[in-house]
């Protein structure tokens, strides 16, 4: 877990940003960014030994969602626009590399560069999909984008059903995908290969992402969500802003998806439901709405959270008639409080709680850090 | 900025330190696992399995009962000593009928928790998708929930065994019963949108003919509003509804029906036809479920006399807080029955293999009253079933027992006589 | 053509139940900008309540109105023990709350009363007059379009003629002013998510019989569709979302008998597309769309 922390750019605060980056500084950002990524793979590869097969697989489950909530942190977080649809772009992408892969496979096609090339296609293909909703979104406000995404939401699976011929209806598809190369050994633990194969995309797409948030297009997308009004004043074009957010935030979902889809070895509409969407939305806002850190604590407590409730429930010893009725019953309880809780008692989330703590502490021994 | 570069090399030195060390620990500890005497789930006092179910969320109505009532069968079990001085961890995980948490929860079980075996797992969707995790971790995958003809594919899947009866063969059988004993009247079919309703219109298609079937309609579980299905079947005129249903849709569908004031025969799937779920669903409104014709192939939880049904209500009240039995109670004792009598079939020695072994051998008898079907070659499980009718409130079985397969074979009767149980419930070795 | 009026009146008895639930989502949207996903949750366990009191008492006019006056307070405890405490600053927290509450909420229903589907009774036969040999509306389904216009007509008097209605309106639009003038806006706060929950238990309790039963998850599905009915109509209608109710139910029922059902997700997205791209505010917003 303290390995998928180190994974996200830190410090992609809102406050930074009013400084605007000159040519030597963009150029120092992306280098910046390039090298977290090594630091956070290196110390995820170390991760990746020291960790048990199913840690590595949660861990890599983290990094499938990171992409999700990283994606949906742009388009909420940055550029203002709520999105209960997420979990249908992520769908989109899923049922892509799916596709693809299958299409490799009857082929009789094999190498180590058809997962790239599936994982491509399935964020251009949530790209196009983000497109179309985003041109519509870019004319909706509040509750009525609401509205038309959670309507997305609820589509997707439903054309999975429609069109059982292609995408086999509630069954889904299997995704084959290739065991980990040969040089790395004959009993090399295959979770460990789909946390490096996941992690590594998953690092790339934040490096990008995290670009992106610091470069011109990041602040025109917060003009926008800060006042438009403004923003048009200052020849931001506002509906072309909103579009693009939408299409950055999508492919970042698709890929989220195609990396579940690969984690899995299969697809199915039922993982993809709507509860999926609005489960995306709790946590970038629980994990501190607007930073790339804050998506990632998001992805972290999407992996966490039912685990944990699970683990505490377990502990208790219940009569046989109790437990028909708490077992799975309770941890939802404690998760939905939590949820509750946290937003009440930290409304920044918690990456807002940290940078509250952080300030609080570098306060008290100035000079360690710029403000 | 050259403060920036300064943390990023130090961090780099710290990584590549720590990969370092971690590699050489790792590459001394990797022993590749699996040797003999150690078999993950068993010691010479435990024997862990798990399973997957959903619990919690819309789908969790009704099969929620099912894992508790299997934990009750081995508390039972375990309380008269085991099974070769062993006693049986069951653990239960919700998923909610969500195939992503069903990946999640899975290779919790066995990767970390390290169970023995997945015994029961919920869901065509959902179990699904774990069947390729489960085959190259060698995991036995017993009796699955779901009566799907995926689970019959012992080349590809070679841990894999079904439980139910196939929707197909439940299909002829419903049909079979139609062509006999309803020749002549018009015969609509309504079905889950999935595999469910479509491998159940194969077997009615399969008997009665490919146009036999006046009217076809299909609904999703997102749509609870029958009415214009059962609007058409009565345009139509249909004098004969089967249905491929949930237990929810099942009532749904009768209910709606009758405010159309349309009373055809029902003939329902097994699935979506344990009376006492409908009837408490259906509320004031029980009564319209009067004549429907179902299917069933384990002792009904009504009939007091049946010695099993004894059994399972006696573990019910002792060790299940004497939960409202119905048919999950009974199909969730049943399963861990046959679980018990293949554990001992495996013999002292357990080890995964073995216990695969021990179920393609196939022979058990137990509560079912159809013929299990498992062999080496095919690994369905239950291979026919009964029909049963409700009649005066109570749901009582009729006919013989029917068993058939999922291609054109005959549908035959089944005429070998039920096996009481042991004495003390817990099967011995034969 | 038999077909066209059998499928136009049962998408009306069904839209009549999704408007009354769209109420309910507008009212709390005029009063708190809120959109509350926690509505089902909530009207499903009033549903529980009357329930109870129904199994108890053995009338079902008794637990109705045990229903109506548990959503009248589960409303009012809502806002109190926790939404009050909510930063509003982002909109999305009061979304996240309520969705962390549809999560508790649901829990401790499957705790409470299991993950049966129990029986949920109607007053009034659901069995279909027949005028002139043709089957029409059933009694229930005239029950249920009375119950809904006297909401609607009460409401709407509410809001234009009582003093307390004024004063929740102005509680609403201009809290500041409203405060200065002597308004007690936190307590009209309550009061709107008192009735507004209020009206989605009635909606809860006409709705519930017509679908699979009573269960923690019940109005999963009735929320969405009723979501989408009042953005159709448009959050800050009441009309809007009885006409939004409407067009979605007799949507449902047209696409389900015609095309198939499983293709009505698809045509509600369709639906909400035409409307909103022509209405950015939905078919009843004022003049210019207003901007959250």
């Amino acid at each position: 877990m303290s390995a998928t922390r180190a994974a996200t750019p830190p410090h992609t605060s809102r406050r930074a940003d009013g400084a605007g980056p000159d040519g030597a500084r963009r150029g120092s950002t992306l280098r910046r960014h390039a090298g977290l990524a090594v630091i956070a793979a290196l110390l995820l590869v170390a991760a990746s030994y020291n960790l048990e097969p199913f840690r590595n697989f949660q861990l890599a489950t983290v990094a499938a969602y990171l992409c999700a909530t990283a994606g949906l942190t742009i388009l909420t977080g940055l550029n203002g626009q709520l999105s209960l649809g997420h979990g249908a772009l992520m769908a989109t992408g899923a049922y892509t590399v799916a596709l693809c892969q299958n299409a490799f496979a009857d082929a009789g096609m094999t190498g180590g560069w058809l997962l790239p090339v599936s994982l491509g296609a399935a964020v251009v293909a949530a790209l196009a999909v983000g497109a179309v909703v985003g041109v519509a979104a870019a004319r909706l406000r509040g509750p009525y984008l609401a509205g038309v995404t959670l309507a997305v939401a609820v589509v997707v699976p439903a054309l999975a059903v429609t069109f059982d011929g292609v995408f086999n209806g509630e069954q889904g598809l299997a995704v084959p995908v290739e065991p980990p190369p040969a040089f790395l050994g004959v009993y090399f633990p295959y979770e460990r290969w789909q946390l490096w194969v996941t992690a590594a995309a998953t690092l790339l797409a934040l490096v990008l992402l995290a670009n992106l948030v610091r470069s011109r297009y990041g602040r025109t997308f917060r003009a926008v969500r800060d006042d438009e009004v403004a923003a048009r004043l200052a020849g931001i074009h506002v509906a072309r802003t909103q579009v693009i957010a939408f299409v950055v935030s999508a492919a970042g979902a698709g890929l989220g998806g195609a990396l579940l889809a690969v984690l899995a070895q299969s697809v199915s509409p039922g993982a993809f439901s709507l509860t999926l969407s609005l489960f995306l939305l709790m946590a970038v806002v629980v994990g501190g709405l607007g930073s790339l850190t804050g998506a990632a604590w998001g992805a972290v407590l999407l992996v966490a959270l039912p685990d944990l409730t699970h683990a505490v429930t377990e502990q208790l010893t219940l009569s046989p008639a109790v437990a028909q009725r708490v077992e799975g019953n309770l941890p939802l309880a404690i998760f939905g409080i939590t949820l509750v809780v946290v937003m009440i008692a930290a409304p920044g989330g918690v990456q807002g709680l940290l940078s509250r703590l952080a300030r609080a502490v570098s306060a008290r021994r100035p000079g360690r850090r710029r403000p | 900025m050259s403060d920036m570069t300064r943390t990023a090399r130090r961090g780099l030195a710290l990584a590549t330190a720590i990969t370092l060390l971690a590699t050489s620990v790792a590459c001394t500890g990797d022993d590749g696992g699996g040797g003999r005497g150690t078999v993950p789930g068993v010691t010479d006092t435990e024997i862990v399995v798990g399973t997957h179910m959903p619990l919690t969320g819309p789908a969790s109505a009704g099969y929620s009962k099912i894992a508790p009532a299997t934990k009750a069968y081995f508390d039972h079990v375990n309380a008269n000593g085991g099974v070769h001085g062993r006693k049986i961890t069951y653990k239960i995980m919700d998923d909610g009928y969500n195939p992503a948490n069903t990946q999640q929860v899975v290779r919790q079980l066995v990767l970390q928790d390290k169970v023995f075996a997945i015994l029961n797992g919920l869901g065509t969707p959902t179990h699904t998708g774990v069947l390729d995790f489960l085959k190259s971790n060698r995991v036995p995958d017993l009796f699955v929930a779901s009566g799907s003809r995926s689970w019959d594919q012992p080349d590809r899947y070679p841990g894999t065994f079904g439980f139910n009866p196939d929707y197909t063969v439940e299909g002829k059988i419903l049909a079979h019963h139609v062509k006999t004993s309803l020749p002549g009247r018009k015969v609509c079919f309504l079905g889950q949108d999935d595999d469910f309703g479509r491998d159940s219109l194969v077997g009615v298609e399969q008997v009665l003919g490919a146009d036999a079937v006046a009217a076809k309609q299909t609904y999703v579980t997102s749509n609870t509003n029958l009415a214009p299905q059962l609007g058409a079947f009565k345009a139509a005129g249909c004098q004969v509804v089967v249905l491929a249903t949930v237990p929810g849709f099942t009532a749904l569908a009768v209910g709606t029906a009758a405010r159309l004031n349309f009373k055809p025969q029902w003939l329902v799937s097994n699935v979506g036809a344990d009376h006492p779920t409908l009837a408490k669903q259906l509320g004031a409104n029980a009564g319209l479920l009067e004549g429907m014709v179902g299917a069933n192939y384990l002792p009904m939880q009504n009939d007091a006399a049946d010695p099993w049904i004894q059994l399972f209500t006696k573990v019910n009240k002792e060790h299940n807080g004497d939960a409202p039995f119905d048919g999950n109670t009974v199909y969730g004792m049943a399963v861990g029955y046959l679980f018990v009598q293949v554990l001992l079939a495996a013999g002292k020695d357990l080890t995964r293999e073995a216990v695969t072994e021990a179920v393609r051998k196939g022979g058990y008898q137990g509560p079912g009253l159809a013929p299990l079907r498992y062999s080496d070659t095919d690994h369905s499980g239950y291979g026919g079933q009964r029909l049963t009718r409700v009649s005066g409130g109570t749901q009582t079985y009729f006919g013989p027992t029917y068993e058939t397969d999922e291609g054109d074979g005959p549908v035959r009767e089944h005429s070998a006589a039920p096996v009481a149980p042991p004495a003390n419930g817990v099967p011995t070795a034969s | 053509m038999d077909r066209f009026v059998f499928l136009t009146l049962d998408g009306l008895s069904r839209g009549a139940v999704l408007a009354a639930f769209a109420l309910a989502l507008v009212l709390i949207w005029r009063a708190a900008r809120i959109v509350n996903f926690a509505q089902g949750a909530m009207a499903v366990a009033t549903a529980y309540v009357a329930y109870s009191v129904s199994a108890a008492t053995g009338s079902y006019w008794l637990g109705f109105l045990a229903a109506l006056v548990a959503g009248l307070l589960l409303g009012a405890a809502v806002d109190l023990v926790v939404m009050r405490f909510v930063d509003h600053a982002s909109p999305l927290n009061p979304v996240i709350v309520a969705l962390g509450l549809v999560l508790l909420i649901q829990a401790v229903l499957g705790m409470a009363y299991g993950s049966e589907f129990l029986p949920a009774g109607t007053p009034f036969s659901r069995n279909p007059l027949t005028v002139g040999g043709a089957a029409v509306l059933s009694p229930y389904d005239l029950f249920v379009f009375a119950a809904v216009a006297v909401v609607v007509v009460g409401l709407a008097w509410t809001f234009t003629r009582t003093a307390v209605g004024l004063r929740m309106r102005a509680a609403a639009f201009a809290p500041e002013v409203s405060r200065l003038l002597g308004v007690n806006v936190g307590g009209m706060l309550t009061l709107g998510w008192a009735l507004a929950s209020g009206v989605g238990a009635l909606a809860g309790m006409l709705v519930i019989p017509t679908e699979l039963g009573l269960h923690p998850h019940a109005m999963d599905l009735v929320f969405v569709s009723a979501f989408t009915a009042a953005v159709v109509g448009g959050l800050d209608s009441p009309p809007g979302a009885v006409v939004g109710g409407l067009a979605v139910g007799l949507l449902l029922s047209y696409v389900s008998g015609y095309a198939g059902s499983d293709l009505t997700p698809l045509a509600v997205l369709v639906l909400l597309l035409a409307v909103l791209l022509i209405r950015p505010g939905g078919l009843f917003a004022p003049v210019a769309a207003r901007r959250v």
